[in-house]
């Protein structure tokens, strides 16, 4: 038996050992060597055969992510490792770093105990990595730190070794402070990475090596000597001396807590049912005998398999041919094939036990997100809420009538493995729309859907998701009437308060749906600020707009609320100004007039009059249009710097900050998604390809007063309106 | 001859033959004949036995356009224009703002009236019109939209030993008339979401269809056995008795076959 099948063996019999796993994700910014480490340590714990070991990233198996290399997808792998004479499980998955696929990496989060985080030694703290520490963070996962690409420090910039550890020094100070400020208070002062305990390691993920202070200690190898073997262009030697995968692996097993350990603490947070039950009780003991609890993290389309389902198996034990039920589903699934995924192959099984990260095809009911179990009356895991929202939209349509059912088909199915994604049909000229993440999602999306799935398809431009808001309080309360004019609403609409945007950002309060206790959630607001006349009127929250009822005392306005919150949120799925969303408005019912008997005050009545109403107070608020904006980071040699510059800001850009080490310069500049359109190939162009970029979304601003309404009409004749909005004096007369 | 301007006509109930005298002369010299077609039916007549015995085009408008009401102050602007509403028209619906548009405009507006579901169902039970309370109706709930104030007028008026009507939701749109047994199980379930105990199956409770048509349907008992009771097709209407007048419980059971036990 060679050493892989032998290795597999072993991974399929310390599933069952909970206290012998650890369950890890690998996240860094774009291009700090994510794939590249965790290759290596598969093909360093034997899970590889070895003649293919570093020629290929095993984890970016897709076509795309080879071609374009970078990774797209999270993917995960098992791998066996001896520590201090034991032997260990490590289910391992390796995230994306592209901004465009970073729901990818908050999902992943929930399947995972640990997380190594990676920093390339050359480029320092990037956006990309704070996002990851606090994405791991918020489903209290632990994060260690590895600094990579440590070789290029000494061989490329030619640091001395007293500057290295003073980069060193930097990057963990960072990750330290961070941590610091985000952590749960159970964790303060526990969690963070210390040189001195080996919850950091230093090395090359590329040349194999690393290294960290007890690996030093225990091995003799000096700091210096580690300088050297790179300056003298040795590290063949140096892998063979400090293998990159039992550093880290060590590490990993040292400073990660077992499921056994990480459940305990992390299902309370991640699980809001009944703590008692018999469910709840298997999960946070990580029991593989209580009901099955799996929560589903992502949707692979495999060519042979169809579609598999990944996730983190918290409690019991699945078999093959069992039913399980997706929460939220009429139809149990039954289970068809278990796969544990050992290196790069997925190895069939017939059992899968709680504590790992597992394969299951057979839920088609299932997306990312679901919860599958086995008991009728669990309640499902809390959403995974991800920092941003799809930004980017094309129209995609058949290249061939033909071709219609089966796109409609294709784009059900791609929206359910990849919930980043939005597909929603216009109303008005029934063309689909997708939304992503950004251009390269959909352009990677467009591309699945031609190759893999086989549907030609013509797509539109793309066109940046706006949203409405307005500019400072409506002046009067605006009335708004029913068809019947029997019944009267009276609205006033401000911007939403920033302390309570804060707070609804921050999760301090919910940030969608009915609100079940009025009471509590009204002292909540109370405590951020509002006066507890205006609290006590809180009633729905949706899409971070707010609904407060400031009425008093009228009579029946309880048995038509229901209604009012039904036009709310209409409203604020289509505003006024071009029917996009509405984003952080304060809407306000100030008083109501209704009619005497409930038959002449039902939905078909209610709901325009309110719509109206809303609509009115936001026309005289001061209609503003908002667009999605992002940090763009970009960093060139100095002799590009001008081009760069020049590209940036012919895209209405601001630019915010300028540094300079050595010959490189980093920009860091604010622009409209809008107008980033293009951007890589334009960036390449005019500095020949020797810039590299990356972005962050950062929210969205006002679109300059000049261009709104252009852009508004723009907006309006695309999807089938006359390009003026109504003035506010169309929704009183109607 | 009249004049220009709009005439709310009452057909009253029934079938074609309960309009007025009044009311038939002025809808056959009308130049424009509007039906509001959605609040109520008439019984034993369509569309074309009204149009038969005008002997005039009748046009039927639904909701959208009687509350949208342009057309209807168009014509009444240009010529004679009859506005029919089955029943009397502004007693169970409520077409006042179209009244008070027409003023605006300066037309000239008069009600001919109808016979009506408000006075035909008491008189049809022997029930004094003197002890009403108010009049509520039952709608048909919509999704999470389902609305119970109509319980609490019923148990308002209860407590106060007053009679009440309770219209039933005819929505003929979608070609629903609510019906005795439908608004009995609406009632139950307002009284197990509200609990206030003021409806149970003893409840004595009447029922009135087809008010107007040659055969009404009249009958008086306890809600739990009429929820389960045949009866006739609609439109039906309920009344919850309040406190009994000798009169009223003598007339209940002669009229409506109520239990006797009512007249102690
Ligand atoms: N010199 C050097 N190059 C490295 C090292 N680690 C990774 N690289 C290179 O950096 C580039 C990016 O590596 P990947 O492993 O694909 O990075 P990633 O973090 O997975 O990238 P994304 O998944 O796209 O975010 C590749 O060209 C690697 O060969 C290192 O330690 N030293
Ligand atoms: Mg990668």
């Amino acid at each position: 038996m060679g050493r892989k099948e032998d290795n597999i063996r072993k991974a399929q019999a310390l599933m069952t050992k909970v206290d012998m796993i650890r369950n890890i994700g690998i996240a860094a910014h774009i291009d700090h060597g994510k794939t590249t480490l965790s290759d290596n340590l598969i093909a360093g714990a034997g899970m590889m055969s070895e003649d293919l070991a570093g020629k290929q990233l095993l984890l970016d198996y897709d076509e795309q992510e080879q071609a374009r290399g970078i990774t797209i997808n999270a993917a995960n792998a098992s791998m066996v490792h001896d520590f201090k004479g034991a032997e260990y499980l490590i289910n391992l998955i390796d995230t994306p770093g592209h901004v465009d696929f970073g729901g990818d990496v908050t999902r992943a989060m929930r399947a995972v105990d640990g997380a190594i985080v990676v920093v390339c030694a050359v480029e320092g703290i990037m956006p990309q990595t704070e996002t990851v520490i606090r994405q791991a963070i918020k489903e209290k996962v632990k994060p260690i730190l590895f600094v990579n690409k440590v070789d290029r420090l000494i061989n490329e910039l030619k640091v001395t070794p007293e500057q290295m550890q003073e980069r060193f020094m930097k990057v963990i100070g960072r990750v330290n402070d961070l941590i610091q400020r985000i952590v749960p208070e159970e964790f303060r002062g526990v969690w963070g990475v210390k040189v001195d305990d080996g919850s950091v390691a230093f090395g090359s993920a590329y040349h194999n090596w690393a290294t960290s202070v007890p690996f030093m200690k225990e091995t003799g190898i000096s700091f210096k000597e580690i300088y050297d073997y790179c300056a003298n262009d040795n590290q063949k030697e140096l892998a063979k001396r400090a293998p990159i995968h039992q550093v880290l692996l060590d590490m990993t097993i040292d400073h990660m807590p077992n499921p056994i350990e990480a459940q305990k603490y992390r299902i309370p947070h991640i699980w809001h049912g009944d703590k008692e039950s018999e469910v709840g009780k298997s999960m946070v003991s990580c029991s593989n005998k209580g009901p099955i609890a799996m929560m589903i993290t992502k949707i692979i389309m495999d060519p042979h398999a169809g579609e598999v389902a990944i996730g983190r198996l918290f409690s019991g034990s699945i078999m093959r041919g069992q039913e399980l039920r997706i929460i939220g589903m009429p139809n149990k699934n039954r289970v068809q094939q278990l796969s544990l995924a050992v290196g790069g192959d997925r190895i069939a099984v017939e059992k899968l036990e709680a504590g790992n990260i597992v394969a299951v095809t057979g839920l088609k009911d299932a997306i990312a997100g679901s919860t599958a179990t086995s008991d009728p009356d669990m309640a499902g895991f809390e959403k995974i809420v991800h920092v941003s929202d799809p930004v980017v939209t094309k129209a995609v349509e058949a290249k061939h009538t033909r071709d219609l059912p089966k796109l409609v088909e294709v784009l059900r199915s791609i929206a359910k493995a990849d919930p980043s994604i939005v597909i929603e049909i216009n109303q008005e000229t029934g063309e689909h729309l997708m939304s992503g993440m950004g251009e390269l999602h959909l352009e990677i999306t467009e591309y699945r859907i031609s190759k893999e799935y086989g549907v030609e398809i013509n797509t539109s431009a793309p066109i940046v998701v706006y949203r409405e808001g307005v500019e400072k309080a409506s002046p009067r309360t605006f009335e708004g009437k029913s068809p019947n004019k029997h019944n009267r609403f009276y609205f006033i609409v401000e911007p939403l308060d920033d302390y309570l945007v804060d707070a609804i950002n921050s999760g301090e309060l919910q940030s969608e749906g009915k609100i079940k206790d009025p009471k509590q959630v009204g002292r909540v607001l109370q405590d951020l600020g509002m006066s507890k006349d205006m609290a006590k009127g809180i009633r729905l929250i949706h899409n971070k707009n707010m609904f407060l009822d400031r009425t008093k005392g009228i009579q029946y306005l309880y048995e038509t609320m229901e209604l009012c919150l039904q036009a709310f949120k209409e409203a604020m799925d289509g505003s006024p100004l071009a029917r996009e969303k509405a984003m952080t408005m304060k809407v306000m019912l100030m008083d109501a007039k209704l009619h005497e008997d409930s038959i002449h005050r039902g939905p078909a009545q209610i709901i325009p009059a309110v719509r109206n109403g809303i609509f009115g107070a936001i026309a005289e608020a001061g209609r503003i249009l908002l667009e999605p904006r992002q940090k763009v980071f970009i960093t060139v040699p100095m002799d590009q710097m001008g081009g760069a510059t020049r590209e940036i800001q012919s895209r209405r850009a601001v630019i915010e900050d300028m540094t300079q080490d050595r010959d490189t310069t980093t920009i860091v500049a604010k622009a409209p998604v809008a107008e980033m359109f293009g951007f890589a190939s334009a960036i390449r162009g005019t500095t020949g390809g020797r810039a590299l970029w990356s972005t962050e979304f950062d929210g969205y601003e006002r679109v300059p007063r000049e261009i709104q309404e252009k852009v508004v009409g723009q907006i309006r004749t695309r999807k089938g309106l006359k390009p003026e909005p109504y003035p506010a004096s169309y929704f009183s007369s109607t | 001859m009249a004049t220009n301007g709009l005439y709310l006509v009452g057909l009253g109930l029934g079938d074609a033959m309960d309009v007025s005298l009044k009311g038939l002369e002025l809808i056959k010299r009308a130049d424009t004949v509007f039906l509001e077609d959605y609040t109520s039916i008439l019984t034993d007549c369509s569309l074309d036995d009204l149009e038969v015995l005008y002997g005039s085009k009748v046009e039927a408008l639904d909701r959208v356009a009687v509350e949208d009401g342009a057309v209807i102050l168009d014509a009444a602007g240009k010529g004679v224009c009859a506005f029919l509403v089955v029943g009397d028209p502004l007693c169970a619906t409520t077409h006042t703002d179209l009244m008070l548009r027409a003023r605006e405009l300066r037309l000239e507006v008069h009600i001919i009236h109808g016979a009506s579901i408000l006075t035909a169902a008491p008189s049809l039970l022997g029930l004094q019109h003197y002890k009403f309370g108010r009049t509520t109706t039952l709608a048909y709930p919509e999704g999470d939209y389902f609305p119970t104030s109509p319980y609490d007028v019923i148990a308002d008026n209860l407590e106060r030993g007053l009679h009440t009507m309770v219209l039933l939701d005819i929505q003929t749109d979608r070609s629903r008339y609510m019906s005795a047994k439908e608004g009995l199980n609406l009632l139950l379930e307002m009284e197990s979401r509200v609990g206030k105990g003021s409806l149970d199956p003893d409840t004595l409770v009447c029922v009135v269809a087809r008010a107007g048509s040659a055969e009404p349907f009249v009958r008086c008992d306890t809600l739990g056995a009429l929820k389960h009771m045949e009866m006739c097709g609609p439109p039906h209407t309920l009344i919850i008795p309040g406190k009994l007048h000798f009169l009223e419980a003598e007339a209940l059971v002669e009229l409506a076959s109520a239990p006797e036990s009512i007249l102690e």
